[in-house]
């Protein structure tokens, strides 16, 4: 039963996966002029070099072919060479793209962290002065624009106080061997404690950056969600028990409020993957966001379009998961 | 529990729902104060040629990063002080308010166009024209809003143009899947069901019964969008696959004002807070349209 | 239980209870210098429509009446005690322990993230913390068997919504009962039953009220269950208590005329070939009240004397009734 829900989930993301990379095709061969011209721009290239890569990208077949040339490569991790970096494209996700997570993690748990305690208080002590800071710093938490909160951090933090690093993930100094490539799990495999506070200062301000205004968003839901979960006959019914005042909220209230607030940042993933071009920018964070952003100015639509669809898919399998785990998780849903 | 039976008076019975949710929304002050900064950044964008005091295109190099006026070496005929190139910051700041409003406005409005008319087409017509416009939706959905707009944008290559399709491309679909819903819902009201036994047609019913009642729904979240939209084109054009100089727009601003964050940070700081300000402004505004014309949201 | 002449001291006595809400239209003022005795050992009935003031009332007794409501005034003395001078944490040992209280709606009352287990499991450990997890875990098996839950060591694993509506306000009686109170104060537990199933909950309610001892509170609007199952009834209107004393006595010569309204509209209390009328008129709002019977309105015999304040007149066999011609005698 539950696996036939799993796999009846599984089979409704193909069709999703497919629109994907059928959009993430179109964006490039939609691209008005021709990309081998526009790949070897200045450089002098004889036809035959031309024709051959012409060949090697698949652009001499009909467009159908192309698309599903395009699926096939994509399934088995090959995207092509990245004009820019002189490699295989999937090789420079591979060194990026545990930047990106490691940074979207750290900023969805910050995010997290702020925004529950802050949302139940909200919620319990209604229409209080807590209650109305935190509604009004939610509301300046949505919206302020990231990369404007991003450089003032950086212009106090960093330039005007020096307690905080400009940019980067870690000293050099801290470097320790690749595992994952997330460096502030590398450094708690290895135990290497000095690494992992210094990966840790630098990405406070990037996480916190990126995470506020998600924080702000969480903090909405879950004060709200708070709220109607308080009015319910069971609260009153286990207040009637004579429970205690922590024991009503941790256990029977949050457990339920709690639903919309881990839904709506699953949802919002996209919101924190998209964020991560402008503070990977902002922060020099070597993530892959940032490489998309280079590689559209660089004109290399390998890694462009390999990058837009590595995100989309895990946006993809991060909604995925959360839909299974809440749907096996969450006792009220039959299967 | 019993709660006392409290026959609410219904004396507005007569008057149109239109100016009962007006006259609730004038009630919230917050919302009001909101609202006239929002008309007053709109009057602002609109008259800029007229309000401003310089040419926010004309450089002074010998005005290079000149700080604000309340500082030493700051003049009052340039009260926000100037950019690397010796443009006026307040000047360029008002021509600023033109793009983010235009673009702002343009996107919400063509992408509600096109999303109702889908959704509609979705929800009252179902079957296969609901599975097609459906499964668009999932897929595009299935993007994170920036990360589909550099990559359009990638494509297509920067302008004004530009920025407005690729966000409409993925903004139609809050709107379709608004209406979508409503239209589901109001498909099974009585009064619809009424006209389709008398024989209105499809076309009638669409547009005579159920786009009126959606309308509420629709007005609120086209002006929510409306911020999260501003806040998407300056981050465009912060990353410089926006607007192109020499047009100001407030994202390119505080992009241009990075370079000299230690000499001069009034250059990056005014830029983003104006975009604060609308937005800010924009959202309590809306959140009091919210209040004022959902009861369901309250 | 008829009232005698010896004194006997009550378990619960409730005395000029306020109870207040602020609403948007002003203040309501749901309970209204109510004054009601609850006696050991008996099953008192508490009928009114909703809105009188009958729920908010037992609200007040555990301190459970919520924002907007509050409440104003009056005296709470249960088993010696005063209770709206005691604090939270004081409050909170009387509530489940001593006066436990079960609503009308299991489904909504039990919550729906929790194992039925762990919600019996967590009043016992609230209320004897000494003893440790075994014995917690024998009682509520105990209790679970007591109220006739089949298999209850599997069923304390399951949600909820695993049961059905029976066995669900079944659940929340074994959790109500878990410490043995004194007093249970049952809110509509049969309404959103279905009639055959009321029964069996309602039987099962006295047979454990026998077995432990307890003294039961039944609210409810529908009279004839109170006829059924109640020894003494408290009837209330627009926050009001109107008329009270033995059941028999009341239903067979009702005093108040909104009580007589209430037995001519349920079938089985009116005498055969008698016709059901329903009570015309609806309860009063109860925002700016002038002095005068609550039931002026709807009172098929109100005369000019109703526009006064009307007093509680003692009727004599423990009957008093809120008129000024109780019983229709001048």
């Amino acid at each position: 039963m539950r696996l036939g829900f799993v796999v009846e989930r599984l089979l409704q993301l193909v069709p999703v996966l497919l629109g994907v990379s059928l959009v993430v095709f179109l964006m490039i061969t939609l691209t008005p002029g021709d990309p081998v011209e526009i790949m070897l721009g200045n450089e002098r290239a004889t036809p035959e070099q031309a024709e051959s890569l012409r060949r090697e990208m698949g652009l001499d077949l009909p467009p159908h072919e192309r698309f599903v040339k395009f699926v096939r490569n994509a399934l088995t991790g090959n995207f092509g060479r990245s004009f820019f970096h002189r490699r295989p494209v999937a090789e420079v996700i591979a060194e990026r793209l545990p930047a990106t997570m490691e940074l979207t993690i750290v900023s969805m748990l910050i995010a997290l962290a702020l925004s529950i305690p802050l949302g139940v208080l909200a919620a319990v002590k209604r229409g209080s002065i807590l209650d109305r800071i935190a509604t009004v710093a939610s509301l300046i938490g949505v919206s302020m624009p990231g990369f404007w909160l991003g450089i003032m951090l950086i212009l106090l933090f960093a330039v005007h106080l020096g307690w905080m690093p400009v940019s980067g993930r870690v000293d050099f100094s801290h470097e320790v061997p690749r595992i994952t490539g997330m460096i502030l799990l590398d450094s708690l495999i290895q135990g290497r404690v000095d690494t992992f506070l210094d990966a840790l200062h630098h990405i406070i301000m990037p996480a916190v950056t990126l995470g506020l205004a998600m924080a702000a968003l969480l903090m909405r839901v879950t004060r709200a969600s708070m709220i109607e979960v308080l009015q319910q006959d069971y609260i009153l019914f286990a207040e009637a028990k004579g429970l205690g005042r922590a024991r009503l909220l941790m256990r029977h209230a949050l457990k339920n409020a709690l639903i919309p607030t881990v839904t709506v940042a699953a949802l919002e993933t996209g919101y924190l993957l998209g964020g991560n071009t402008i503070v990977e920018t902002v922060f020099g964070w070597p993530g892959l966001a940032r490489v998309i952003v280079e590689g559209i100015f660089s004109r290399d639509y390998p890694l462009v379009q390999a990058g837009v669809l590595v995100i989309a898919v895990i946006y993809v399998s991060v909604n995925f998961l959360a839909d299974v785990l809440y749907t096996l998780l969450n006792p009220r849903v039959k299967l | 529990m019993s709660t006392p039976a409290l026959g609410a008076a219904n004396e507005a019975g007569q008057e149109s729902i239109l100016v009962i949710n007006l006259r609730k929304f004038r009630r919230d002050r917050f919302a009001v104060v909101s609202a006239v900064t929002v008309v007053i950044f709109i009057l602002m964008a609109v008259f800029a040629p007229l309000v401003t005091p310089h040419d926010p295109y004309d450089t002074d190099l010998l005005r290079r990063l000149q700080p604000p006026v309340w500082r030493e070496g700051g003049e009052w005929s340039y009260p926000l002080g100037c950019d690397a190139l010796g443009r006026d910051l307040l000047s360029r700041i008002i021509y600023g308010a033109r793009i983010s409003i235009f673009i702002g406005v343009a996107v919400v409005l063509l992408a509600t166009v096109v999303g109702t008319l889908a959704g509609l087409a979705a929800g009252f017509l179902g079957g296969i024209v609901d599975a097609v416009i459906s499964r668009i939706v999932d897929t595009l959905l299935g993007f994170p809003y920036l990360i589909f707009a550099i990559g359009l944008m990638g494509m297509m290559g920067p302008g004004l143009e530009n920025i407005i399709l690729a966000l409409v491309y993925k903004e139609w679909t809050i709107s379709c899947r608004v209406i979508r819903g409503e239209t589901l819902a109001a498909r099974e009201l009585e009064y619809v069901e009424a006209a389709r036994a008398v024989g209105a047609s499809k076309a009638h019913i669409m547009t005579r019964e159920i786009l009126p009642n959606v309308l509420s729904p629709l007005i609120v979240v086209a002006t929510t969008r409306m911020a999260t939209i501003i806040i998407l084109e300056a981050s465009l054009s912060f990353l410089g696959l926006g607007v192109q100089p020499p047009l100001a727009s407030w994202g390119s601003m505080v992009s241009d004002g990075r370079a000299f964050l230690l000499e001069a940070w009034w250059v990056s700081t005014f830029p983003g807070i104006a975009i604060f300000l609308l937005v800010v402004s924009i959202n309590v505004a809306s959140q009091g349209l919210r209040d004022a014309f959902d009861p369901r949201l309250r | 239980m008829t009232a005698s002449a010896a004194p006997v001291e009550p378990l619960l006595s409730i005395r000029d209870l306020e109870a207040h809400f602020q609403t948007q239209v002003g203040l309501v003022k749901a309970v209204d210098g109510v004054d009601i005795d609850i006696f050991p050992g008996e099953c008192a009935g508490v009928v009114g429509e909703s809105g009188s003031g009958k729920s908010v009332t037992f609200l007040s007794v555990l301190g459970l009446v919520r924002p907007p409501g509050w409440i104003a005034g009056g005296s709470i003395r249960f088993d010696g005690r005063e209770l709206t001078a005691l604090t939270r944490r004081e409050l909170r040992r009387v509530r489940g322990k001593e006066i436990a209280m079960t609503f009308q709606d299991a489904l909504t009352s039990l919550n729906p993230a929790l194992t039925v287990g762990s919600q019996i499991l967590e009043v016992l450990r609230e209320h004897t913390p000494a003893d440790g997890a075994r014995p917690a875990e024998a009682q509520a098996l105990e209790m679970l068997s007591l109220v006739g839950i089949p298999e209850p060591a599997i069923r304390m694993r399951q949600y909820p919504h695993e049961f059905s509506g029976g066995m669900r306000q079944r659940i929340m009686i074994a959790i109500a009962l878990a410490c043995r109170p004194k007093l249970l104060i049952a809110d509509e537990p049969t309404s959103a039953l279905d009639v055959t199933i009321q029964a069996q909950v309602l039987d099962l309610l006295m047979a454990l009220r026998h077995r432990l001892g307890m003294t039961v509170v039944l609210i409810t609007h529908d009279l004839g269950l109170v006829a059924e199952y109640c020894t003494r009834v408290i009837v209330m209107y627009a926050g009001q208590v109107v008329e009270q004393g033995p059941t028999r006595s009341v239903i067979d010569d009702p005093a108040h005329p909104y009580t007589r309204g209430l037995i001519g509209s349920i079938p089985r209390l009116s005498r055969l070939g008698e016709k059901i009328r329903p009570i015309e008129g609806q309860v009063p709002e109860l925002v700016r009240l002038a002095d005068e019977c609550r039931f002026r309105a709807r009172c098929p015999v109100a005369e000019a004397r109703c526009g006064a304040r009307i007093p509680m007149s003692d009727l004599g066999g423990g009957r008093e009734a809120r008129c000024v011609r109780p019983g229709g005698r001048r």
